[in-house]
């Protein structure tokens, strides 16, 4: 197989594929599409021909493409496989990272190998990222609960801000608890008894 | 002895429950074992996470070890059935246009006889009907064909089978993707929830007795982790005893229902665990025997003959030759690890390691180890049987 290799990469957010493809365009020559459409995907791919696609371990619409190894006779190109025996570690990598790649069979490992390194990059940069929102989404909220809580103890014992939150972190050191969640408590049952 | 830890990974389905119920219940503890369970978001993510070793053990569709030792789909490591998870607990529904001209039609939605459904079905839809399952080789896709294909009229073409993912399958129903659909509970339900289904039959109603998930690991973990997989059996199989008892239902289904598992409505649930499911919109009710088994009638052996039919049905399907899919399928139906992981409980298992599928009209009794086991029903709506070769 000569040529720009095709790759499809599967997406439902827009902006995330382009970021895939945009690294993808990176590591080498190749001719990368979206699909961000996911009815039809299977049909789509079909229709398209690609040698690899590319997407989201955790996109359920993944079951679709297995169809793909169903729909094409001897005549149609060849089936397409998870990418299994490429290289050693190359698949867990990908796994790992929460990408799953279809690769047409006979294409050569050395032609996949950096088609995959840089999607599991970009991959591996999502999973950081979400991680780093989920973490800072929850501590911004733990700081309101305790800001919350700090407030209403000293506002009912008449304490300055630092001895209420010394009187928050007592109790959970007492109770086995994080502070965030026995601000928690507080907070949830002063609204059932408000 | 040291608690292990086991990574187990699972699809948000009511059949998941053993592995649930192992863990929140304590049968895991008991043999020492502790059950990491990992929700996957589709069958080929959690087939490819036990593949490449980031599970030790799946919940998996019977069909799937067998469609990997015949080299279909993706997926190449060797898959072992150690044992049955559950059998049946499918639901087959359509859209209401369909539901109505069914109606018109003079159906009476009787929820048992395949037959009558599906010669009404025929007459009322559109060609080709397009049904959604959740995956391209599942015990749901092979009861749709065996049901449609016996009929008679289903020649090429007139039906169109389309993978939905379970979570998906009431959203696809009302994007009219689909016109109907066969899916685990409580997916099936959900459409009717929704608004947007009605259901025309259970799965039993095709094949009364047919293995719907199995306890999958890979087959190298199996040889070099023994001690380990015995556990494992071993729990899966006293949770199935448990959920079996019908003053489990309660608890189990507060279980499932959480955020962890499932996160759906208890109501929704029950219904599949009572066998007693609303059908339709207008909230009419149907009970089903056998609706799904998860411990009688030795529901969890790995019986041979049944993964055999499974290799012999997707050989047609697929184009494969069917002896030698018989042949690769009975092996990853491991009987063999079965029988050495209970041995010494008080379980009785059958002599026969195989059986004609679809000979059983009623509860009948067996030659087992310790005397006799009770098989239950376990016939095809049109009264075909199967016989094995092995």
């Amino acid at each position: 197989m000569t040529g720009k290799m095709s790759i499809i990469v599967v997406e439902a957010d827009r902006d995330r594929g382009m970021q895939i493809a945009e690294g993808l365009q990176q590591a080498g020559e190749f001719d990368v599409q979206v699909i961000s459409e996911l009815t039809h995907l299977a049909q789509e791919i079909a229709a398209r021909q690609p040698d690899i696609v590319l997407i989201d371990i955790a996109n359920p619409s993944r079951d679709t493409l297995e169809e793909l190894a169903l729909a094409s006779g001897p005549m149609d190109r060849p089936v397409a496989m998870f990418v299994d025996r490429s290289e050693a570690g190359l698949s867990d990598a990908a796994i790992e990272a929460g990408v799953s790649a279809y690769v047409v069979d006979g294409l050569h490992p050395a032609r996949v190998k950096p088609v995959l390194d840089a999607a599991i990059a970009r991959f591996r940069m999502f999973q950081r990222m979400r991680v780093e929102l989920a973490e800072t989404k929850r501590a911004l909220e733990e700081r309101k609960l305790i800001d919350r809580a700090k407030g209403m103890i000293m506002k009912a014992r008449g304490v300055e801000e630092e001895e209420a939150y010394a009187i928050l972190r007592k109790a959970a050191m007492d109770q086995g608890k994080r502070v965030a969640d026995v601000a928690s408590a507080l907070v949830t049952a002063a609204g059932l008894l408000s | 002895m040291r608690t292990a830890a086991l990574s187990v990974g699972f699809i948000p389905l009511v059949d998941a429950a053993p592995l649930i119920v192992a863990q929140e219940m304590g049968f895991a503890a008991q043999e020492g074992i502790a059950l990491e369970l990992r929700r996957a978001p589709s069958w080929s993510s959690l087939r490819d996470m036990l593949s490449f070793g980031q599970v030790d053990a799946a919940h998996m569709l019977s069909t799937v070890p067998v469609a990997v030792a015949m080299g279909l789909g993706g997926g190449g490591t060797p898959l072992a059935a150690v044992s049955v998870m559950s059998v049946n607990g499918n639901v087959v529904g359509v859209n209401r246009v369909l539901e109505e001209r069914l109606r018109g039609a003079g159906f009476g939605f009787d929820f048992f006889d395949a037959r009558a459904a599906g010669v009404a079905l025929s007459q009322v839809s559109d060609t080709p009907l397009r049904v959604g399952v959740p995956f391209p080789f599942s015990m749901h896709a092979e009861l749709v064909f065996y049901w449609l294909a016996s009929l008679g009229p289903v020649a090429e073409g007139q039906i169109e089978i389309k993978t939905v993912p379970p979570p998906l399958m009431a959203e696809a129903i009302e994007a009219g993707e689909i016109d109907a659909f066969c899916v685990g509970e409580p997916w099936g339900s959900r459409t009717v929830e929704k608004g947007v289904g009605a259901l025309l039959l259970p799965g039993a109603a095709i094949w009364n007795f047919a293995p719907e998930k199995v306890l999958a690991v890979r087959q190298d973990w199996a040889e070099t982790e023994r001690s380990l997989l015995f556990r494992l059996i071993r729990t899966v199989w006293r949770a199935g005893r448990w959920l079996a008892e019908p003053g489990s239902i309660l608890l189990a289904t507060e279980l499932l229902s959480r955020p962890a598992y499932l996160d759906l409505a208890p109501e929704l649930i029950e219904r599949a665990l009572t066998g007693r499911l609303t059908i339709n919109a207008t909230g009419e009710e149907r009970d089903t025997p056998q609706f799904v088994e998860f411990a009688r009638g030795a529901a969890n052996f790995p019986w041979r003959s049944q993964a055999e039919w499974i290799g012999h049905q997707m050989a047609l399907r697929t184009g494969h030759d069917p002896a030698a899919a018989r042949e690769a399928a009975a092996q990853v139906y491991r009987t063999d690890l079965f029988r050495a992981a209970l041995k010494g409980t008080s379980a009785d298992l059958p002599g026969a390691s195989s059986k004609i599928e679809g000979a059983l009209d009623a509860d009948t009794a067996v030659a087992s180890a310790a005397g006799r086991v009770i098989l239950c029903r376990d016939r095809f709506f049109d009264g075909r049987t199967f016989e094995p070769t092995g």
